[in-house]
């Protein structure tokens, strides 16, 4: 495969595409396909081989506001259509040529106009099965141009001049990260993408390797050549069979194209991925645990040093990355590290997507430029809280993140304002609660996902996660003292400095988060028996006969 | 060195072959040990100890540690499941639109608790980590297929349905 026969190949898929004159783009995105969406791809199918009228029927990856799944946009005039079923479909294919059909179209302008998408560029416009596709949008440029016309070193310098940072949460600086890797010794690298999901509430991931797969695989093999690598694994979580399968169907397609393998584009470089699945672990999201679970073991994590970066999978030097950071890789490398570097905030360079969950109107995956207010997410593109009800906090970060309340908004999202906040970027979730919302019940919640999560290696995490969620369960059921609140203070500073890994290191912080901003909730549990949300079965309180 | 010889699969029932497939394209190396165990369970529906004894011996791991494996992560599963599955979602966002309140209307309904089976093996109710269609929260899956914005009287119409098949 050569940068000619590449443009070859979109130059077809092009005419291809050219020969129908209509194009109706089905999202067939888990959200969309839980509502319907199968159906009414089959429905548009036949409608339209019954119409005559020349119409390409596409299935695509996620389009984004997934609360007016199923989503059809048609093309060329970008009319989106929400909460569409199969009956709708002939009325549809009927419109094509003339006016839309008014009762299904959506005005979501408002969602769209404050979003950035770079990772989420195809989303919504390609086939996830098909490579042409891809090829037709820029894809697997990037790749031969750096194979081609670029030193490692030189792609190794772009990255770090766009000023990316790790998308998995950490935010450690991705160039950098190369740059270790690139610089130790040793014939066989690695490069791992990490799809370990664990984050509940969070699924930009899924969405990129179930909405984009070629994507992640270009940005792992920019990455191998810049390290030196040879061989890469996507660890996958289990839960998402869509993505393992979408995943393997893109592997095998670059494959057959010359894009992995031997000799990529005629050049020296060889590179190959593997599928590796999780098996429902949250603490395989750890590097070195996620490096033992490919290994074929429990996965626990190691002390660091020595990092990966030196000796990771198979006692070789690893390069690690998140999905959403590969899926940055391949136009950060096209547009040059400084256009990347003029988006988002002095340091948090670029966009980032999350998935917007819980209390909000438009739930789904949005993709901002960084430094965005919280405010504009919540209020504007997720179109705030709806049935009446009030904000009361937005949790990032997941299990390792914290709540952030009303007071709070007005603060640009970049990874280290969340940390100042007491919360963390983590993988992008955000889940909006309101006044229904029990702030000292969400902190057991979390605390029970981490208590079942831990992997038992260290004592600060394995015993101090299920003391936190006894301390707890006694302020929801209305038996905890001003005593036990102490105690939990204290046992979170211990958990949070002798764990481990950052699970344990993380995982005081949706107590720690809830106590700074909702103290008073704890208070109303302990003191007065009483859970202001509603939420907590509390025992009767006992009255006391003078 | 003498040269390893596999054991021999543990009876003629076709799916043990495609579980030394799994082996075999990994040219039996011990790292292979979750992949192989992905497939027993996927063949077989879940994990016993024939299963685990076989795929050990076949990769030359100590039983302690396919055992260790097999309990460590939540997917591997040592009990056959229900002909049918009904999974709520724990995640947050499906806990924020009161999943719980699912769970506790299905275990009511079933008389069993999260993680069991019906005595009769009729239906199996189970608990997933959060399986990414959070828009759409609630979410549960009834035998894998994901159903979104469920409500508790949906969720036992299809139990009930189950139950009279």
């Amino acid at each position: 495969m050569t940068i000619e026969e590449l443009e070859q190949i979109a130059k077809s898929a092009c005419q291809e595409n050219d020969k129908y004159d209509f194009e109706v783009n089905v999202c067939m995105d888990l959200a969309c396909m839980s509502q319907g969406a199968g159906h009414l791809r089959d429905a548009l199918l036949k409608a339209a081989e019954a119409s005559g009228k020349s119409v390409l029927v596409r299935r695509t990856g996620c389009m984004g506001p997934c609360s007016s799944g199923p989503l059809v946009r048609v093309d060329p005039e970008e009319t989106l259509y929400h909460h569409v079923n199969a009956s709708h479909a002939e009325a549809i294919v009927t419109s094509l040529g003339g006016e839309p059909v008014p009762e299904l179209q959506c005005d979501l302008n408002e969602h769209f106009d404050k979003q950035v998408r770079v990772v989420l560029e195809n989303a919504g416009y390609i086939d996830p099965e098909k490579i042409d596709d891809y090829i037709m949008r820029d894809g697997y440029k990037a790749l031969l141009t750096v194979l081609t016309e670029m030193t490692p070193n030189g792609v190794i310098h772009r990255i770090s001049e766009s000023g990316l940072r790790g998308r998995g949460g950490g935010g450690y600086p991705t160039g950098l990260k190369w740059g270790t890797v690139a610089k130790a010794l040793g014939d066989l690298k690695y490069v791992v993408c990490n799809g370990d999901e664990g984050d509940p509430g969070a699924f930009m991931d899924r969405s990129v390797m179930e909405g984009d797969p070629h994507r992640v695989i270009e940005g792992m093999a920019i990455a191998a050549y810049a390290v030196g690598a040879s061989k890469g694994y996507i660890y996958v979580r289990a839960e998402y069979p869509v993505a393992v399968s979408r995943l393997t169907t893109a592997l095998r397609d670059a494959r057959r194209r010359g894009l992995l393998g031997n000799g990529i584009c005629n050049t020296p470089f060889n590179f190959d991925v593997e599928i590796r699945l999780g098996a429902g672990a949250f603490v395989c999201g750890e590097e070195t645990a996620l490096i033992a679970s490919i290994e074929g073991r429990r996965g626990t994590p190691k002390p660091r040093p020595p990092y990966p970066a030196v000796s990771g999978l198979f006692g070789k030097p690893t390069l690690i990355n998140n999905v959403e950071t590969f899926a940055n890789i391949a136009p950060i490398v096209r547009n040059g590290g400084k256009w990347f570097a003029n988006m988002g905030s002095e340091r948090s360079k670029g966009t980032k997507v999350f998935a917007l969950t819980g209390k909000i109107a438009n739930t789904g995956l949005v993709e901002v430029p960084m430094g965005i207010k919280l405010r504009e997410i919540i209020e504007v593109i997720g179109g705030g809280v709806p049935d009446g009800h009030t904000f009361k906090a937005v949790q990032t970060g997941g299990p390792s993140g914290g709540c952030i309340p009303a007071e709070m908004l007005d603060v640009g999202v970049s990874y280290d304002a969340l940390v100042r906040l007491g919360s963390i970027m983590g993988s992008g979730g955000m889940i909006v609660m309101d006044d229904t919302s029990c702030m000292v019940n969400v902190a057991r919640f979390f605390v029970e996902f981490c208590m079942t999560e831990s992997c038992g290696k260290c004592v600060p995490c394995r015993a101090g996660t299920a003391q936190m969620f006894t301390l707890l369960t006694r302020f929801c059921t209305g038996t905890g003292t001003m005593d036990d609140l102490e105690l939990l203070e204290g046992l979170c500073e211990t958990i949070k400095e002798a764990s481990l890994c950052g699970l344990g290191m993380t995982a005081p912080n949706p107590v720690l988060s809830t106590l700074k901003y909702f103290r008073n909730e704890y208070i109303e549990h302990i003191v007065h028996k009483r859970c202001p949300a509603g939420v907590c079965n509390m025992e009767a309180p006992v009255e006391v006969v003078a | 060195m003498p040269v390893f010889t596999p054991p021999p699969l543990p009876s003629d029932d076709k799916r043990w072959k495609i579980v030394n497939g799994t082996m075999r394209k990994n040219g039996f190396a011990r790292h292979a040990l979750i992949e192989t165990l992905h497939t027993v369970q996927s063949s077989f529906g879940y994990l016993d100890d024939d299963a685990i004894r076989f795929v050990a011996r076949s990769l030359r791991v100590p039983l302690s540690q396919a055992y260790g494996v097999v309990t460590f992560y939540h997917y591997f599963s040592l009990k056959p499941p229900g002909k049918h599955t009904m999974t709520i979602c724990a995640g947050t966002a499906c806990y924020i639109k009161g999943a719980d309140k699912l769970a506790a209307a299905a275990e009511k309904h079933l008389g069993i608790s999260q993680g069991q089976t019906t005595k009769d093996g009729g239906i199996s109710l189970m608990k997933a980590r959060c399986v990414g269609a959070c828009s759409r929260a609630p979410v549960v899956l009834c035998d894998g297929e994901v159903a979104g914005e469920v409500t508790a009287e949906q969720m036992l119409e299809q139990l009930e349905r189950w139950a009279v098949e």
